[in-house]
């Protein structure tokens, strides 16, 4: 009980703390009245999403196509969205306090909610679509059942309440719970034909649907009954799908279209700023993916952990972040965990770690030192990477430029998404530029991609690891968060220092440039939040 | 001629069928898994459960002689299937695609032959004159030029000369809208990737007119014609160029079904939601059905195609005829 009410008080303190420096810091923002009226075009940096369905899918295509016309039970704060903890209601009224030592979360659903063909939302219609998220029945796909592994049952005692019962208390569920693909169905079509929403759209959110163009455009209009008062404030939005960056660059530089909401490269930005001047605004933060440069332990040297240790040493983190995000979409050095978090490594506990060294010199002599001591002298292999410019390919060739200097030589073999899949779970590849992407900051779950392959199927390491698995669940179970921290070390210390399971590479940068007219929507750490354009306005 | 072309329409099945067990094989061969693209692609966790049913829903769990015999079944019936990507029929896949890049095929023939026919023609009447030398420099130089970075170049040049003259730079609307909804709207979209492609085919097509215009006017009876005492004009346009034209259709023929299908990075750079941009996402996704359905397209689109120029073969020589 103490624990959680510990837990429970830290998490207060820290969005509140939050709340008020993300007020301050964008009081001039804050000081102007939003106008109503407008359509929005932006475009989407992809081309057709599979489906429409938020359940079923894991792309962002998807997101940010369809986000605008549904609700979601809670989100990351639209208002704060840069803050890892600060999570609000979206269709409950109040975010409940955990009770039954933090594995019961009661939610209270507003009322007078409609979804856009006049029908009431009601907690039913929550508890269902959760359920089917969690659960999903026979021949049903759910995208997120895996992040849901803590929760038992969901229960809807009346028709404005939802009850989620976890299997065990953790703080990874708040997180979970706002997943932005989580869009609340009307439960009526939801159970007669579950694949219905993968084509049409049928939500309660800020906008209603007017019309989808297969690989060209989604447009939207203003929803009136929406149960945010006087949101949302365009008229309308137009969202256009371009997967080529020129275009979308052109777009913004000839106001064809006022942003995007993915991230774009410091090039593009340099770019629009340099033509367009103070026509632009830029926002940039960390972002919640990494490139991982992982070993394939079925491999000979790489089951070496001299081997693989010798590889980590040999990369200046330090010295090549803030080179690299000069020219890539990356920025910030960090561990495991997203550096944004209360739970990510600071600085001088990231020194202590194989890679993240000060002294460069001192690490290479001791890479060099271990692959003598391996029988590894002048290794060489091939880094496998994806066809991917940004950041994958720079991160690659800087990962071959560093591992030089130690006399290791690298040759980069790209492959497009599908044949790199292919690789990757056949295990034939010797070192991969690998990625790990996630829709919302949740470090807990995030770094379950150290975790071998028989519990994380999307590790491709090629290890097996008891210890692994057990320092992941003491942290997993923990609710206190100084301890969660720890145990968090812990487990960050044995797989990137003692193991050397994966090799970091600097975070990501989530750079956006848009139009100064566009107001009111604010930067988070992932492609994936604050899509829903309720509170975005445009000061023409 | 009605019993030839019966013949020919018949002797395209077995190049049907040939093509279809080719792409089949081919896209099989390349490794991957669509619903792992699907899921994982984005950097996620990827669900084993989702990936089971996914498979399940596509019928990858089925035999690859199964998987097969479905797509010729479709096919002989005119049922491609369902795309592997989006759940759509492929038919709606490749219909909303299709207007686009028939339009800009249209367009850019129309482009290059009003282009290469009349520069082709005087370049070889005045052969080896300065403007003979400009047409030449043109042609090569079209030819040399790709598509594609001269779309980037042209989109580039509307921005600065848009920015220089009205002080704010201005583009082409990139949001498509079909001819009979809004004429301008749509010119203003297609116009660009038109001239673009259009160039480089009618450098073709230049050179093409350009050597068979000279090796027509060598020709006895074009001598015989200016014995006679025939108007040049009437000598050009009534004996020379119309003999001449037979190698250029063939060209213009070929080049136009390349156009329908072909057009995979020009697409993208003017944002065209075209045939040749469906077909590099299909192929990227590892969407057997759409690949399939593509390449077969492409295949009906050169036979017709090369149909159509043998017809107009005897029309154009009558001394062609069809047994």
């Amino acid at each position: 009980m103490t624990k959680r009410n510990g837990w429970l008080a830290t998490a207060l303190a820290t969005t509140m703390v939050t709340t008020m420096a993300t007020a301050l810091a964008v009081t001039p923002a804050l000081a102007e009245t939003p106008k109503h009226g407008g359509t929005l075009t932006y475009m989407i940096p992809a081309d057709a999403p599979p489906s429409l369905d938020g359940h079923k899918e894991n792309t962002f295509a998807t997101l940010h196509a369809t986000a605008p016309f549904y609700s979601t039970l809670i989100a990351v704060n639209p208002d704060n969205p840069s803050s890892t903890t600060d999570f609000v209601c979206d269709l409950c009224t109040e975010m409940p306090k955990p009770t039954d030592d933090g594995k019961t979360y009661t939610f209270k659903i507003r009322t007078g909610v409609k979804f856009h063909d006049g029908t009431p939302l009601t907690a039913a219609d929550v508890a269902t679509n959760w359920e089917y998220i969690i659960h999903p029945p026979k021949g049903v796909s759910s995208a997120r059942e895996s992040y849901m592994v803590m929760v038992d049952k969901v229960e809807n005692p009346d028709p404005e309440t939802v009850i989620f019962k976890l299997k065990f208390a953790t703080s990874a569920f708040v997180p979970a719970l706002a997943d932005p693909f989580a869009y609340i169905y009307p439960k009526a079509q939801l159970e007669k034909d579950p694949h219905w929403f993968e084509k049409n759209i049928m939500g309660s959110g800020p906008f209603k649907f007017v019309s989808y163009e297969i690989g060209q455009s989604m447009k939207g209009v203003r929803n009136p009954d929406y149960y945010h008062k006087g949101q949302p404030y365009l008229d309308g939005f137009n969202a256009i799908f371009a997967a080529k960056q020129s275009v979308r660059v052109d777009a913004i530089r000839s106001d064809r279209a006022a942003t995007e909401f993915r991230g774009m490269p410091p090039s593009a930005r340099d770019e629009l700023v340099k033509e367009l001047g103070n026509k632009v605004t830029v926002q940039t933060s960390d972002w919640n993916c990494v490139n991982l440069l992982t070993p394939n332990q079925k491999k000979k040297p790489f089951d070496d952990v001299r081997v693989r240790r010798a590889l980590a040493l040999a990369i200046d983190q330090w010295k090549g972040a803030p080179a690299l995000s000069k020219i890539a979409t990356v920025h910030t050095v960090g561990g495991l965990v997203f550096p944004g978090s209360p739970l990510a490594a600071t600085k001088a506990e990231l020194e202590k770690m194989a890679g993240h060294w000060p002294d460069i010199e001192k690490s290479r002599a001791e890479a060099r030192k271990l692959l003598k001591e391996a029988g590894a002298e002048g290794l060489k292999f091939e880094l496998m990477n994806r066809n991917v410019d940004q950041p994958y390919k720079f991160v690659g060739t800087w990962a071959i430029d560093e591992w030089s200097k130690i006399g290791v030589h690298a040759t980069q073999k790209v492959l497009p998404t599908g044949p790199f899949y292919d690789a990757l779970r056949h295990g034939t590849f010797d070192v991969a530029v690998e990625f790990n992407c996630q829709n919302i900051v949740n470090p807990v779950l995030d770094v379950a991609k150290v975790l071998p392959r028989s519990v994380y199927p999307e590790n491709y390491g090629g290890y097996e690891d008891a210890k692994m698995i057990e320092l992941y669940n003491a942290m997993l179970h923990e609710t206190d968060p100084a301890q969660q921290r720890v145990k968090m070390r812990a487990l960050e210390v044995y797989a990137l220092d003692t193991q050397v399971d994966t090799i970091m590479t600097p975070w990501w940068n989530r750079i956006l440039v848009q139009r100064s007219y566009l107001k009111g929507w604010k930067i988070s750490p992932s492609h994936y939040l604050n899509l829903n354009l309720a509170n975005v306005w445009l000061d023409k | 001629m009605y019993r030839y072309i019966l013949n020919r329409l018949l002797l395209a099945v077995p190049t049907l069928i040939g093509a279809a067990a080719l792409v089949f094989i081919l896209m099989r061969l390349i490794p991957g898994d669509i619903c792992v693209v699907r899921l994982g692609g984005g950097g996620g966790m990827v669900d084993p459960k989702a990936v089971a049913i996914c498979h399940a829903q596509l019928g990858l769990d089925r035999s690859l002689f199964l998987q097969f015999i479905d797509f010729i079944a479709g096919f002989a019936r005119g049922d491609f299937g369902i795309s592997m990507w989006s759940g759509k029929p492929v038919t709606l896949e490749i219909g909303t695609r299709l207007p686009v890049s028939l339009e800009i095929a249209v367009l850019s023939t129309l482009v290059a032959v009003s282009i290469a026919i009349p520069l082709g023609t005087i370049s070889a009447l005045r052969q080896n004159s300065w403007l003979d030398h400009i047409v030449r420099t043109v042609a090569i130089a079209g030819i040399a030029t790709p598509s594609f970075w001269l779309g980037i170049m042209s989109i580039l040049f509307v921005l600065e000369i848009s920015q220089l003259t009205t002080g704010a730079p201005w583009m082409p609307p990139i949001d498509y809208v079909p001819l009979w909804v809004d004429p301008l709207h749509n010119l203003s979209i297609v116009i660009l990737p038109a001239i673009t492609i259009g160039y480089r085919y009618s450098a073709v097509t230049m050179r093409m007119t350009r050597s068979a215009m000279l090796e027509v006017l060598r020709e006895d009876y074009i001598r015989t014609a200016r014995a006679k005492g025939l108007l040049e004009q009437l000598i050009v346009n009534r004996h020379a160029l119309k003999n001449a034209m037979l190698p250029v259709v063939t060209l213009i023929g070929i080049e136009f079904a390349f156009l329908i299908g072909g057009l995979v990075v020009t697409e993208q750079v003017f944002n065209l939601n075209g045939i040749g941009r469906l077909f590099v996402q299909a192929v990227q996704n590892q969407d057997y059905t759409l690949t399939q359905a593509l390449v077969m397209l492409t295949v009906v689109v050169f036979v017709i195609t090369n149909l159509v120029v043998d017809v107009l073969y005897a029309w154009l020589d009558p001394r062609i005829r069809f047994g």
